[in-house]
Parts: structure tokens; C-alpha cells; sequence
């Protein structure tokens, strides 16, 4: 992490035993690693879990205390191949991703992993959400849990039990020789609360100890014959071990009375959210004295049969809340209780939703239904719902995220929507990362995604009888896989590509992480390495690094000029210029010193003249900055508002370049503030403006005379 | 104090803001002052793409702490906010608010809505190349209608006002709403607490406070009457308008007047007037044909030329209003540098008629001086040679009558008033929609070719549309489809629409 400071958060980690800690899930989670006494943590950033690696980041010293590794991993396969060094040592491991994408990407390593099993815990910490605060798409990591045999921990949204369940997790990993996966909805991860700490715990072994005294064990690599001994291991030892320790250990939990006919079933994740629909029906409190049997989930995977049967026996009616589908775990109730011969009804995805986020509405519906069903004389009054007015749902737009003001991957995207004016519209193929809010109004470009650094490998099947393809990748993208399955395959099959590169210094999209070609100074990481020197090292021929993407123009240009070059093989462009986020998270603090102490500093910002201004806004479908808005016509003959540049602006440049190159308006001005100027300069700028002061005193009087 | 409880005390309170707003920093305050006063507090978010311009919710539960060895069990809170489940909720932009509204989270038996009234337009309000801005004024009335109890303000202006940003407004609201159980000073207590811009966030506070105190309702300035006439040409105009005009279109008249004088001279407003005198007896008693005349003939002849692009940079007006707009302070130094991009064609237009087309017309001519002007310019404009530049273009309006341009305007301005003027013979709604058309031509270069050809087109097909039934409504859906996308997609369709 280059320009943030995770100083306050590192401090929390330091709390020993007794102390309260109050903050979000996500970092009693990197707390509860450390009390484990975990040895080595890796993974890679995005949302919700990024922050448990940029903490981890700024930890630095409070690491090496502990003796812990910590290492921003290449990519989520990196991480997950990390996690070998719990295969033959006694060594807890913790990686962390965004899942399902990272599990993905990981699955190589965890297959294996999951074959051979391991001897130290080996936990993976995946941030997975199914509703509003998801930005991929909607699958399940219960699937890879299943036919990977890795246990799954869903635990409900609750500090200390999710505390409790990282500790756990890595006792449930020893006991049956098997990693695994702990799942933080993002509203878990953000969510505040308390907890009481206990001190942090050196790891038993360090990684460092294990290097120096290998060990080996040929049955617990991954090839013939041991695979088949694995698979037997896996069904015969370490799922019933499994069972016994969460069983042993109660991991799951009940609430509410002992005796009903009727209960429910709930993901632990959904807890907090069904006891609120209770509530509202009038069968719970805010304490959570529900009114009807709960059996919570805190590991979805396996269930334990025993506790299943001793739950559904003897009620008439079960209801089963499992959010996303395919619906797993009410497919294995139904084989646990058949199997039982257990004749309780079990509601599930007949009466919730097949799809979409399992909200406090969505349960609060299915379970009134439930009710009427099984149970009537306990089901609420329906309640009676207002509906919106329409006039009102018409009125209120929508707000697709789109790129920052300023930011420098916008006149990349300005430049090739003057060239598509050109050439006509070309096949795009995006890439995972801010660059991808490309796809949405005002530029509309952008054909698929297929995955972070996939860009460049999924235009690959385009050969050109006349116009080429587009990619385009990010610098974090280009360095978790894109070098390889972008570049490198695009070089190899003799791709006609065009790639651009848009390297801002950052992996912005998760929240400004360094990356190798980072132009930041890291103690901890190594930095520096162009990307342009990588692209050509694979072997491409045609490639132009532009190291100001303002320059619209110039930008125009070279993508032009790659897109119709007679020159074979793939293109690249590697468009620079510093995220703006970053940028000013660094430099505006050192401008305001440097104007306190008098030095000259320049403060730029863009304008509009709202009386030359036509209110076409050809310039905001060009940019879409949210700097550049609209406000009201000051004249009162037009009815069109006018474009209006606010005090947020921080003169990126963007809108005059655009104004230059689509030849727009001569409505847009920058204004350059001067603080603390030299004396020459305040002597110049005198005398210019003595002189237009007199001019515009002259050019007033004659207005005035022919004024209204 | 009056309390908005339901059956349990637990409070619920979502907070909707954009990116950068400071919703999460009011969270975290609330949150503060809650736990400093007896209170558990969870909050939640999902705060991903919210940095990136899209709205996002906080979600904030308060439950009063137990008396020690109560032996209760924490508290279970939930996560989001339920549909009528909502006691506060706080809304940083209007139609924040009225999304608030959307979701359910406002009910009239408890909630207290908390909105800034400003608008912060999203991209497709922005983008569209007319009006495409949300009516702010059914957000409202929903506002009042479906909540408990509605504060509205407008928030960034009190921001602005007091330095602040409006995360400190909104708690100063909220503070000032007694919607929560906690004393004014707890609210400012969390301020300090947060160590951050203690000063100017106590300040925006207490302006957020009084405000939500006042029960200040979303107002409108009063409307400035129409402009009074200071000089002698301009009285003797304004007394032709109130004597041959209908007194509804007097005061949109008189707006022209003083645009066109502005623009050229009396004389020209005079040209004007004539042209106008023509639709009054083809008129209703409601003035409504000269109104609509009257404001698009003045924008039309008021037609944006190089001569008044210089003209309106280089007034003491517009530096003043620059200096203010970027809040430059007296010991800072200001310079503005202007982006202009005038093609041959501009320069040639601003040229004598004969000599502009001289030019225009010789492809050798025209190759030989085009490479001049294929670059954008940074004008200089607080710099004395452009400065002096831009004012001797602004000078060159004594012979702008004589201009290529001026007679081109002047020309297609006939041909659409007469078009016009035929129409209001037997449709005078038809006549309306046509005259309503100028505002399809706007912006200069390409902005202007494109509008001037999308007009071009709704012109040419408005004789077929007056020998239909509805030639009005016909026309003015030519007009919004005109209106609808740059490459004229939606005009195509409804031109083969209307065949």
C-alpha cells in the first residue's frame, strides 16, 4: 500500500488478553489469525477481504515480532499454492481472497491441496457475498468446498463467534488433515461490533524452523498411486473426523425452545437477518429469544447427520434458508432425512426464492409462508405495503459507478470513442478493473470480461480480414495473469491484437495496492519493473508506452495508428498516468504544507462559461467526470441546463484535451491559482492586469451604452 | 423530547450517500455518540463501488445497554435495513432521498426523513443533449407525504456557506431532528472525538442544527422580474413591447431585447421586434405563439459566432466571475487559459460574405490555409496578447452584419419563420412545435453541424406532417427524437415512422 496508512488498524492487532476490540469483521478476523498463532498469511486483494492484506501490509514490524510471513501473493493461485508449506509441517497458514473469482483462479493449487491433505491448519479466508454488495457473478463457493472436499465455516455475523470459528477453523483443519474455507459476507466484513481479545500467539513452528529442517512424505503428493489413497482418506478418515470435532466442539448452534413442530434451518451468514424477520413477525426479540427452534450453520459443509435427525425429528415442518443455488445443503438434508427415514415436510426453495440475495423482506416473506402453511395460527398479519408511486420510481435515476473525477483511464476511453468516430465501432474486449466501468454510459465500450488479466486472451480468437480487436488490461491485471495468458499467447499464436495497457501504478480497483510496476517506493516490496521492458521480453515487437493519457490527441493517435499499422503480431500501448485516488491521497497533503510554508504552489482547475455554454453536453457524453456536472441556465430565455465544472475538479486536463481533440466548445477554461508567487511574477501579472483593467473599464462603458 | 420508538427500543437508521460524501464518517459518529450513551451500536455498509460516483447504504441499529448481569445475551442486529423497519433515515442528494423512498425504508408512522434538497445529477440526467434532469419536485412532495416527519434542506449550499462538508451538516440535522434520544453536546462531543477539521465541522454542525431547528422548508428564490430598461434605446424598445405585444409574451420579449442589444445593437433588436410583430395577429389572446416566438428567435439571432465568443471573454464580468467561482484568494495569483479550436471555417464565416466564400469555395485555397488551423489553441486570456486578440475580435461586431455567417443565419432564420408563420395559418399548435425546433441547433463545430442537420431534417418533413391529422404532437416527437442520441438513430426512426 503506497498511499494509505493502516497505522490505527495495526495498532488494534497489538490488544493482549482481556482488552476489548471494537472495529469491523474483516479485521477481527486478521486479530483472530494472529491469536491462532498462524505462521504465514498470503493471498491476494479485492472486495470485502482487501483490507485484511493491506493491514497485514503496514504490519510489518508487529510481524516479525510474532515471526509470521506475509506475502502480497502474484495472483489467488499463488496464494493458494502458499498454503503447501501446511502439507508436510506443523504450520498454520491463512490466505485470503474475493471468491467465487479467487477460488477460481486458486483451484489448481487447492485440488491438490485438498488431495494430499495437510498436517498444520490451513485456512482460506473468502470474502463471498450474494446480493447488493457483490460486483461478480453469482456462484457459490459451496460447490468447490464439496467437490474439493474442503470444509466450509459460515458463521453467523457476530465478532466473537466469528473469532472463535478462525480459531476453530484451523483445529478443525489439524483434526481431520483438511483445509479450510471460511465465508465473510461482505456486510459481515464491514460490519462493526466488539470482542475480548486475547493475546497474540507465536507460531509453534516458523516457516523459517520448517525451511531448515525438511521433511517429506511421498504418499501425500498428488500423482498415482497416492491419489486413489487420497480419495479413500478423504471419505473414510477425514470427513468423519471432520464430523466428530464440529459435533464435539458444538460448532453449530441452536436457539429457542427445545420442543416445537416446527424449526428452521439457517446458514449462519443469514442469522442476524431471520432473527430480524422473527422479530417483525412477532416470534423474536432484538435479543434473539426466538419463539421458534433454530439450528444455525456455522459450518455448512458437512452437516453433521446426527444433529440434523435429532433437530427434524418430530416436527411436522422444517424451513430451510440457503441463500444462491444450487440449493446443497437442502439437496443433502433431503438424502439425510430420507435415509432416516424421517418423515418431517422440508421447505426450502419451494417456498424462498431460487435466486437473489436473501434480504430482511425476502426472508420475512418466505417465512410468512412457511407459517400459513405449517404453522397458521402463528403467522403474522399480513402487513400492508404502501406501493411507491410510479411517478416517483420513474424519476429517480440510476447511479452505475463510473470512473473518479480525474481519473486518468477516462481519456483513454474518450480516445478510442474519437477513433470508433473514425473507423467505425470495434470488438472491445475488457478486462476486471476500474477500466471496466468503460462499458458503461457515457463511453459504452466493452464487449465481455472474462476475468482478471483475461483481456488480451479473450479477443484472441479474432483474426482480422480488416479491422482488429481490442483489449484492454489493467497493470494489476497484467501482472496476476496477463503477462502469461495475454501477452505471451497473443505473441505465441501471432495474434493482430491490439492491447492497451493502462498502468496507473496501482491495483486501483482494490484499493491502490502496489504491484511490480508500481513507481512507488516500497520497503517491503519491490517496485519499478516497466511493463513495456515485460511485454517486449515475451517478444512483442509493436509496442509504445505513452506516459501522459491526458493527451487525448496523443492517445487518439497511437490508437489509430496500432489499430491500422501494416506491421504484424500483436500491438501494445501502455497508457501512463498515476491513479488519480492515489495521487491525491499523496500530494494533497504536501501542497497544503508546502503553501503553509510559503513555498509556490499551483492548484489547477477546469471551468465553464455558462454564457457560451449551448447545454448540448457532447463534452460530459465525452467524460462522464463527476466534476463536470450540469446546473441550471442562468439565462432565462434558454431551457437546456449548462454544463458546470465544480470546486472538486483537480484539473486533470481531461476536458480541454476533449474539447481540443473532438473539437467541442470554447466554453471550457483552466484556471491556474498561484499561492505564494514570486515577486517577478506578481510584477508581471500586475502590469497585464492594469492594462486589461483598463480595456475591460472601456469595453464596460460601451457595453452599457448599448445596453437594454 | 419525543422519542420514535416502536414496540422495542431499538433504532434503526440507514444512511444514503454518494461516493466521497462522508457517509461513513457520519456513520462512525453516530455510532460514537450511541456507545457514549448508553447504547450498543452495529453498523454496517457495502461501500465497494460507492468511491466510484454510485449511492450506497449505511445502515446503522442502536440498542439501549442492559444493566450489567441482566444475564441477556448480546444483541442481534441486523444487517440491512428492512422495508418499514426504518426510524431515520438520512439522505445526502434529493433523489438519495427519494431512493430512500424507492426501497421502502420511509413509512409515515415512524420514519424521520433527513434530506439535503441539492441535486447531484447522475450520468443518463447529465449526458442527455437536452433536459434530461429528474422532476425534483415529486421527490419532495413524496418526501412530505410518505414520512413521519420530512427536514429537508439544501445541504451542500449550507456546506458551502460554512466551509464544511456535509457529513457535518447531516449529523448537525440530525442533532437538530431530536429524533435520537441524545443531548446536542454528545453530537459535538463524537466531532471532537474524531480529531478531524474539529473547527469547520462544528461549524457546518451548528448550521445543520439550526437549520433542522427551523423546520426550514425547500424554498425558491422568488423569480427576478423582468429587466428595467436604463437606457434610451432600450425604453424606447420596451415601449414598443408593451404596446404591440401580448402581455404574455412581454416580459420573454423584453429578455430578447436585451439579449439581441447586447449582442449587436438597438437596431438589431429592433429587426427583431419587426420579425416578432408578424405573429401577433395569428395569435390567441394567451400570447402563447409570440411567447414561444419570442424566446427562440432571440436565441437564434443571438447565434454564437467568433465575434461573441471574444466579446463574452473578454468583460470584467466574466474575470470576476471566474475569480469567484474558483475561490481564488487576493494574494493568490490568477491565470485563465482558454481552449478554443477555430477551423477555417469559423475563421472564413467571421470574414466579409464575398471574402469567406472566396476561400471556402477554392478547394486549393482552402487545402493551402487549412493546416493553420487543424490545432486546438490555449488562449491566455489574463495574458496581454491574447487578452488584446479576443478584444479586437470582440471590436469586429460593427461589421458582423456584413459577415458570412450573418447572412447565412439570416437566411435559414427566414426560412423557419416563414415556415412558421405558414403553419400558424390553420395550426397554431403545429406553429409552436416548429418554432421550438431553434433549440435543436446548438454549440459550434461539429456539435453545430450535427444539430443544424438534425433540424434540416425535422424541417423538411414538417410540410407532410401539416397535411396529417396531430401535425403538433407529429413534430414535437420529431424534435424529442432529435433529442434522444447524437448519431440521429431515434430521428431516423421516427422520420421512417412518419414517412
Amino acid at each position: 500500500m503506497a498511499e494509505r496508512s493502516f497505522k490505527k488498524e495495526v495498532e488494534k492487532l497489538r490488544l493482549g488478553a482481556g482488552d476489548v476490540f471494537e472495529g469491523e469483521g474483516i479485521l477481527a478476523v486478521t486479530k483472530a489469525l494472529l491469536q491462532a498463532g498462524v505462521a504465514y498469511v498470503g493471498g491476494y486483494q479485492g472486495s470485502p477481504i482487501s483490507h485484511l492484506m493491506d493491514v497485514f501490509a503496514d504490519a510489518d514490524p508487529l510481524l516479525r515480532e510474532l515471526g509470521v510471513h506475509f506475502e502480497s501473493n502474484a495472483n489467488e493461485a499463488a496464494a493458494g499454492a502458499m498454503l503447501a508449506a501446511s502439507v508436510n509441517y506443523p504450520l498454520r497458514g491463512a490466505v485470503a481472497w474475493k471468491s467465487v473469482v479467487g477460488t477460481n483462479v486458486a483451484s489448481d493449487a487447492l485440488s491438490n491441496l485438498a488431495s494430499g491433505g495437510v498436517t498444520g491448519g490451513a485456512l482460506v479466508i473468502v470474502g463471498e457475498d450474494y446480493g447488493e454488495g457483490s460486483s461478480i457473478m453469482q456462484e457459490r463457493t459451496h460447490a468447490f468446498a464439496m467437490k474439493s472436499q474442503m470444509w466450509l465455516l459460515d458463521p453467523r455475523p457476530n465478532l466473537p463467534t466469528i473469532v472463535g470459528m478462525v480459531e476453530k477453523g484451523f483445529e478443525l483443519s489439524e483434526a481431520s488433515n483438511t483445509p479450510v474455507m471460511i465465508e465473510m459476507r461482505v456486510r459481515s466484513c464491514h460490519m462493526t461490533g466488539s470482542f475480548v481479545a486475547s493475546d497474540n500467539r507465536r507460531p509453534a513452528m516458523t516457516v523459517g524452523q520448517a525451511a531448515a529442517n525438511p521433511r517429506r512424505a511421498l504418499d501425500r503428493i498428488v500423482l498415482p498411486p497416492a491419489i486413489f489413497q487420497h480419495e479413500i482418506e478423504k471419505i473414510e478418515q477425514r470427513w468423519p473426523a471432520a464430523q466428530k470435532f464440529v459435533r464435539e466442539q458444538r460448532l453449530n448452534e441452536w436457539f429457542g425452545p427445545e420442543r416445537d413442530d416446527i424449526g428452521i434451518i439457517v446458514q449462519g451468514g443469514l442469522y442476524n437477518t431471520l432473527n430480524r424477520a422473527l422479530e417483525l413477525a412477532g416470534l423474536s426479540d432484538t435479543f434473539g429469544a426466538t419463539r421458534i427452534p433454530i439450528y444455525c450453520l456455522n459450518v455448512v459443509y458437512p452437516l453433521i447427520p446426527e444433529e440434523v435427525v435429532a433437530f427434524c425429528a418430530g416436527k411436522r415442518a422444517v424451513l430451510v434458508l440457503e441463500e444462491g443455488q444450487p440449493e446443497f445443503i437442502e439437496h443433502e438434508l433431503s438424502t439425510l432425512l430420507r435415509r432416516a427415514d424421517i418423515q418431517t415436510k422440508l421447505v426450502g426453495k419451494d417456498v424462498m426464492p431460487r435466486a437473489g440475495e436473501y434480504s430482511g423482506q425476502v426472508i420475512g416473506d418466505g417465512l410468512a409462508k412457511f407459517l400459513r402453511d405449517h404453522a397458521p395460527e402463528r403467522a403474522p398479519e399480513p402487513r400492508a405495503i404502501v406501493p411507491v408511486p410510479a411517478d416517483v420510481a420513474a424519476t429517480v435515476p440510476q447511479r452505475p459507478a463510473g470512473f473518479c473525477t480525474g481519473c486518468p483511464e477516462r481519456p483513454i476511453f474518450a480516445a478510442m470513442k474519437l477513433v470508433q468516430r473514425e473507423l467505425g465501432e470495434m470488438h472491445v474486449s475488457a478486462d476486471i478493473g476500474c477500466h471496466l466501468f468503460s462499458i458503461l454510459p457515457p463511453f459504452s465500450i466493452g464487449n465481455t470480461t472474462m476475468g482478471y488479466g483475461l483481456g488480451a486472451a479473450a479477443a484472441s480468437a479474432f483474426k482480422p480480414e480488416g479491422k482488429r480487436a481490442l483489449a484492454v488490461m489493467g497493470d494489476g491485471g497484467f501482472w496476476h495473469n496477463g503477462l502469461t495468458s495475454g501477452i505471451g499467447n497473443a505473441v505465441f499464436n501471432q495474434d493482430e491484437t491490439v492491447t492497451v495497457i493502462v498502468d496507473n501504478g496501482y491495483s486501483a480497483a482494490t484499493g491502490g495496492q502496489d504491484v511490480l510496476s508500481s513507481r512507488a517506493k516500497n520497503d517491503t516490496r519491490i517496485t519499478n519493473h516497466p511493463i513495456e521492458k515485460a511485454v517486449r521480453g515475451m517478444g512483442v515487437k509493436w509496442a509504445r508506452t505513452l506516459t501522459r493519457t491526458y493527451d487525448v490527441a496523443k492517445m487518439r493517435d497511437l490508437i489509430r495508428e496500432a489499430m491500422t499499422s501494416p506491421e504484424k503480431g500483436p500491438k501494445v500501448i501502455i497508457a501512463q498516468s498515476e491513479c488519480m485516488l492515489n495521487k491525491q491521497r499523496r500530494e494533497k497533503p504536501l501542497l497544503a504544507r508546502a503553501a503553509k510554508e510559503g513555498q509556490r504552489v499551483v492548484r489547477e482547475r477546469f471551468g465553464v462559461d455558462p454564457d457560451t455554454c449551448t447545454g448540448d453536453h457532447a463534452c460530459i457524453r465525452l467524460s462522464g467526470c463527476p466534476s463536470l456536472s450540469i446546473r441550471d441556465n442562468p439565462d432565462p430565455l434558454r431551457q437546456h441546463p449548462v454544463t458546470h465544472i465544480d470546486n472538486s475538479c483537480v484539473g486533470c486536463g481531461n476536458c480541454g484535451e476533449v474539447a481540443h481533440a473532438a473539437v467541442l466548445c470554447p466554453s471550457f477554461w483552466k484556471a491556474s491559482i498561484v499561492t505564494n508567487p514570486g515577486r517577478w511574477e506578481i510584477w508581471r501579472h500586475r502590469l497585464s492586469q492594469r492594462v486589461i483593467g483598463w480595456l475591460q473599464q472601456r469595453h464596460g462603458r460601451h457595453l452599457a451604452a448599448r445596453a437594454f | 423530547m419525543e422519542l420514535v420508538l416502536p414496540d422495542c427500543d431499538r433504532i434503526t437508521i440507514a444512511i444514503l450517500a454518494l461516493g466521497g460524501e462522508g457517509g461513513g464518517v457520519l456513520a462512525e459518529w453516530v455510532q460514537h455518540i450511541a456507545r457514549a450513551n448508553g447504547y450498543v451500536a452495529q453498523g454496517t455498509s457495502v461501500p465497494g463501488v460507492a468511491q466510484r460516483t454510485g449511492s450506497t447504504v449505511y445502515y446503522i441499529e442502536l440498542v439501549r445497554t442492559r444493566p450489567s448481569g441482566g444475564n441477556r445475551p448480546d444483541p442481534v442486529l441486523a444487517m440491512m435495513p428492512v422495508p418499514g423497519d426504518v426510524d431515520i433515515v438520512i439522505a445526502s442528494e434529493l433523489m438519495e432521498a427519494g431512493r430512500a423512498i424507492l426501497r421502502g425504508f420511509v413509512t409515515e408512522d415512524r420514519t424521520t426523513l433527513i434530506g439535503s434538497t441539492h441535486r447531484v445529477y447522475a450520468i443518463s440526467e447529465k449526458a442527455a443533449l437536452g433536459d434530461g434532469t429528474g422532476a425534483s419536485e415529486r421527490i419532495l412532495a413524496a418526501a412530505e407525504r410518505r414520512s413521519r416527519r420530512f427536514i429537508g434542506f439544501d445541504m451542500a449550499a449550507a456546506a458551502s456557506k460554512s466551509g464544511s462538508v456535509i457529513s457535518s451538516i447531516m449529523l448537525g440535522a440530525l442533532a437538530g431532528s431530536e429524533a435520537l434520544p441524545f443531548p446536542r453536546e454528545a453530537f459535538e462531543d463524537a466531532i471532537h472525538h474524531g480529531g478531524k477539521a474539529v473547527e469547520t465541522n462544528l461549524k457546518g454542525f451548528g448550521l445543520g442544527f439550526d437549520s433542522a431547528q427551523k423546520g426550514e422548508a425547500a424554498k425558491d428564490a422568488a423569480p427576478a422580474g423582468p429587466p428595467v430598461p436604463t437606457t434610451a434605446a432600450g425604453r424606447a424598445l420596451a415601449a414598443r413591447i408593451a404596446n404591440t405585444l401580448p402581455a404574455p409574451a412581454q416580459a420573454t420579449a423584453t429578455e430578447g431585447v436585451r439579449k439581441l442589444m447586447d449582442y449587436q445593437d438597438a437596431d438589431y433588436a429592433g429587426d427583431y421586434l419587426d420579425r416578432l410583430a408578424a405573429f401577433v395577429p395569428l395569435d390567441e389572446p394567451d400570447g402563447a405563439l409570440t411567447e414561444v416566438a419570442a424566446r427562440h428567435l432571440a436565441l437564434w439571432m443571438a447565434y454564437e459566432d467568433t465575434i461573441r465568443v471574444a466579446d463574452l471573454k473578454v468583460r470584467a464580468s466574466r474575470s470576476e466571475r471566474v475569480t469567484r467561482e474558483v475561490r481564488a484568494k487576493d494574494d493568490q495569483l490568477l491565470s485563465v487559459t482558454e481552449y478554443m479550436h477555430p477551423r477555417l471555417q469559423e475563421v472564413c464565416e467571421t470574414l466579409p460574405a464575398g471574402l469567406g466564400r472566396f476561400i471556402l469555395h477554392r478547394d486549393g485555397l482552402r487545402q493551402r490555409l487549412e493546416p493553420f488551423f487543424t490545432k486546438g489553441r490555449h488562449v491566455r486570456t489574463t495574458g496581454l496578447r491574447w487578452f488584446l486578440m479576443l478584444r479586437l475580435l470582440a471590436g469586429m461586431r460593427g461589421m458582423r452584419r456584413r459577415t458570412l455567417r450573418y447572412i447565412e443565419e439570416q437566411a435559414r432564420i427566414a426560412a423557419w419563420l416563414d415556415l412558421a408563420l405558414q403553419a400558424a395559418r390553420t395550426d397554431r399548435a403545429a406553429a409552436i412545435e416548429i418554432l421550438r425546433c431553434q433549440n435543436l441547433i446548438k454549440g459550434y463545430s461539429d456539435t453545430f453541424e450535427r444539430g443544424l442537420a438534425h433540424f434540416q431534417m425535422v424541417m423538411d418533413a414538417v410540410p407532410a406532417a401539416l397535411r396529417g391529422p396531430n401535425a403538433a404532437a407529429r413534430i414535437a416527437a420529431l424534435h424529442d427524437a432529435a433529442l434522444a442520441d447524437e448519431k440521429g438513430e431515434a430521428l431516423g426512426c421516427a422520420l421512417a415512422a412518419t414517412g
